[in-house]
């Protein structure tokens, strides 16, 4: 296979490609991961959009701006979009440009897969958002494409289907470059507890991908010859059960929403000691505390199907296992508060997105831990309660600590500091919007609001065009960061080696920008 | 070994278990369904046994709706009666009749479902046209039993219950796996 040796090559030549064809052929890690980054934002605006539209129709009772298949069709290829498009490459747009850098490696180990992981993507992200022109238009049954709606709908279901196979061949092949990478590339003397946070978390995110990718590419496949060719999987007519559908997606699905936090886990580890100026607190304990975690999460999904008509036995299991999962996570954010204890703390846009992240993923957490209990998730299932839970540990979770950690190494990336004051109107601006947006909507869904639903009972207005209002005010404040990005790309003071004085991991040795090949010759640690 | 040669084992190994694990997600599909029979859940299609000494609550009475539909085949289908009252414990038979509109032979299944989600529970059915296929020649009819008991469990609350069926059709190539049910029963 031609991607194995390819890495050899990479850097013997050091005249590489300009313009169009030096991002269509790169196999340079900082490229790849300039470019999942860029194409992550991109997805983040496009979903976004279509989140501001849910919004727009929400403002008000009644129907106004979207007729109602069209409102499922966004809020359906909002999730898709947000979960496939944003969280996920931004994350491995991160660990391409930091994992060589942290344990000294001079790029990834399988360069020319690594430019195919990427180059996956835009064709897949066409299928998807292409789904909304097909006949029928996009899929409308909900991001977790549940059959029998998804059985039963038009030729966008298609398109879909295939598009989650492009990315989950894009993720899997991404995941097995990044632990090829740790396991076999360190810098000598970098022994596995010796790795930054970010690696560990990394590598049993990537673990965990490659576990259950796999999976959903096997359930979409079902469907797919359920729609197709006249298999019967999740068709009751011919002995097929759709229950069975939830249990496989969920199978995958538990764990994928592990795989969007344990990365930002780990930029979070790095954030905080670096600006408490103090070790991490307890590392090894955060090393297991993450792999428990993974495993645990993979004997958890059926918590998302509590009402799908489960034995008592089952929901009991289901309940007691999600809960169990609070106890690790309490053990990081425990380190994290341990690490700021007595720190001589400054508070730079990254630490305000990190300490943001850390208040705002445990409120997440602990509704997570109210939907867990049976006899209440029986009340809020399906409503806006589920939303305002999983908004706070994946955006004030995974989009605050990929924010943070942009901040934090785009010095390195760029060469430049960000303007320190937009960056702080960027993260407050963030804080307030995100909560006026999503606590309300606690209120809402234990008021029994169901969620998917273009209008809503008289009583429910009010909060509703609060949450309206947050959600402008959040999408906007975007636009800023996009603004501090660019900024910071085209100029600013020019940063330091060093960057931040409490950086300890091995990026901080390099010049800033970072070089395009680092590490020709690995460092070593003592 | 040198790196690449290191980095081609990493490689293989985990080529291998993605292979693997897209195996698993299917293998899921018998596991699901072996867990099913072993526990007894979702046996809609099957019959059911009695405990002999079942008492009749004639003190109570529950109206029993009956519904019928069919799905994407050119059937007639619909209950004599559409409803019955019945005591709980009480052995009670209706009568659905189905009718082929279509100058071809038609294989159809009907899927039960029942309201209040409970009602799974409480209900037995010792007699139905559900536990196997249907195969109807063109134009012919046919009245079809269901014998049925409510258990006198069934919580007192609930009143009123519906029964409801739904055709759907069986293509030639469909039937494999139904035959697996068939021979369960
Ligand atoms: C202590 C940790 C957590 C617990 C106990 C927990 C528990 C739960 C439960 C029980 C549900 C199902 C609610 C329902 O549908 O009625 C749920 C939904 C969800 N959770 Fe969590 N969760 C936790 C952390 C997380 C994290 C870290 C993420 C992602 C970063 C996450 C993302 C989601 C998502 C996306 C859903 C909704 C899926 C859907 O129906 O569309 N959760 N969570
Ligand atoms: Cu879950």
């Amino acid at each position: 296979m031609a991607a194995v040796h390819d890495h050899d090559i990479a850097h013997a030549h050091d005249h590489h490609p300009t313009g169009l064809m030096r991002w269509l052929t790169s196999t340079n890690h900082k490229d790849i991961g300039t470019m999942y980054l860029w194409f992550s934002f991109i997805m983040f605006l496009t979903g976004g959009v279509m989140a501001l539209t849910i919004r727009a129709e929400l403002f008000q009772p009644g129907i106004q701006i979207v007729n109602p298949e069209f409102f499922n069709q966004l809020t359906t290829l909002h999730g898709l979009v947000m979960i496939f498009g944003a969280i996920m490459p931004a994350f491995v747009g991160f660990a391409n440009w930091q994992v060589p850098m942290m344990i000294g490696a001079p790029d990834m180990a399988f360069a020319r897969m690594n430019n195919w992981s990427f180059w996956l993507l835009p064709p897949a992200a066409l299928l998807l958002l292409g789904s909304f022109f097909a006949p029928g238009g996009a899929p409308a049954g909900g991001w977790t494409i549940y059959p029998p709606l998804s059985v039963q709908m038009g030729m966008g279901m298609d398109m879909t289907i295939f598009a989650i196979h492009i990315m989950g061949a894009s993720s899997i092949m991404g995941s097995i470059n990044i632990i090829t990478t740790i396991l076999n590339m360190r810098a000598p003397g970098m022994t596995l507890m010796k790795m930054p946070l970010f690696v560990w978390t990394w590598l049993i995110t990537a673990y965990l991908l490659v576990l259950v990718m796999p999976v959903l590419a096997g359930a979409v496949t079902m469907l797919l010859t359920d729609r197709n060719f006249g298999t019967n999987f999740f068709n009751a007519a011919g002995g097929g059960d759709p229950v069975m559908f939830q249990h496989i997606f969920w199978f995958f699905g538990h764990p994928e929403v592990y795989i969007m936090i344990l990365p930002a886990f780990g930029i979070v580890s790095e954030i905080i000691p670096t600006f408490a100026r103090k070790p991490l607190f307890g590392y090894s304990s955060m090393v297991y505390a993450t792999a428990s975690i993974a495993i645990l999460s993979c004997i958890v999904w059926a918590h998302h199907m509590f009402t799908a008509g489960m034995p008592v036995t089952g929901q009991l299991f289901f309940m007691y296992a999600t809960m169990l999962i609070a106890v690790p996570t309490g053990v990081k954010v425990f380190n994290w508060t341990a690490t700021m204890w007595r720190g001589s703390m400054t508070f730079e846009t990254p630490m305000l997105f990190a300490i943001g992240f850390i208040f705002l993923f445990t409120l997440g957490g602990f509704s997570g831990v109210v939907c867990a209990i049976v006899p209440i998730d029986i009340q809020v299932q399906d409503t806006y309660y589920v939303i305002a839970h999983f908004h706070y540990v994946l955006v004030s979770g995974a989009l605050f600590a990929i924010f943070g950690g942009a901040y934090y190494w785009l010095p390195k990336w760029t060469g430049h500091m960000y303007d320190e004051t937009l960056g702080k109107w960027h993260f407050w601006l963030s804080m307030f919007f995100f909560n006026l947006t999503f606590f309300v909507q606690h209120f809402l869904g234990l008021a029994g609001m169901p969620r998917r639903i273009p209008d809503y009972a008289l009583q429910f207005a009010d909060f509703n065009m609060i949450s309206s209002i947050g959600a402008f005010g959040f999408g906007l404040s975007q636009l800023l960061f996009l603004y501090v990005v660019l900024k910071c790309i085209r100029g600013g003071a020019k940063a330091s080696a060093e960057v931040w004085e409490g950086g300890k991991t091995l990026e901080w040795t390099l010049p800033s920008p970072a070089p395009y090949h680092s590490f020709e010759t690995p460092p070593v640690i003592r | 070994m040198n790196v690449t040669e290191a980095n081609s084992v990493v490689l293989r190994k985990l080529l291998i278990f993605t292979v693997i694990m897209f195996g698993f997600g299917f293998a899921l599909v018998p596991f699901y369904e072996k867990i099913c029979e072993v526990t007894g859940l979702n046996n809609l299609l099957q019959a059911d046994t009695l405990a002999e000494n079942t008492q009749v609550d004639t003190a109570r009475w529950v109206t029993v709706e009956l519904d019928a539909n069919t799905r994407g085949l050119p059937w007639q289908f619909k209950p004599l009666q559409s409803s019955v009252r019945v005591h709980p414990g009480e052995l009670t038979q209706v009568v659905y009749e189905v009718r082929n509109n279509s100058d071809r032979e038609i294989n159809g299944q009907a899927i039960p479902s029942y309201s209040p989600q409970l009602l799974g529970k409480h209900l037995k059915k010792l007699e139905c046209f559900c536990f196997s296929k249907q195969v109807l020649k063109p134009r012919e009819v046919r009245q079809m039993p269901v014998q049925f008991l409510i258990e006198p469990g069934l919580p007192t609350d609930i009143n009123t219950v519906t029964i409801s069926y739904t055709f759907f059709e069986l293509g030639n190539d469909n039937t494999a796996s139904l035959d697996i049910n068939a021979d369960q029963i």
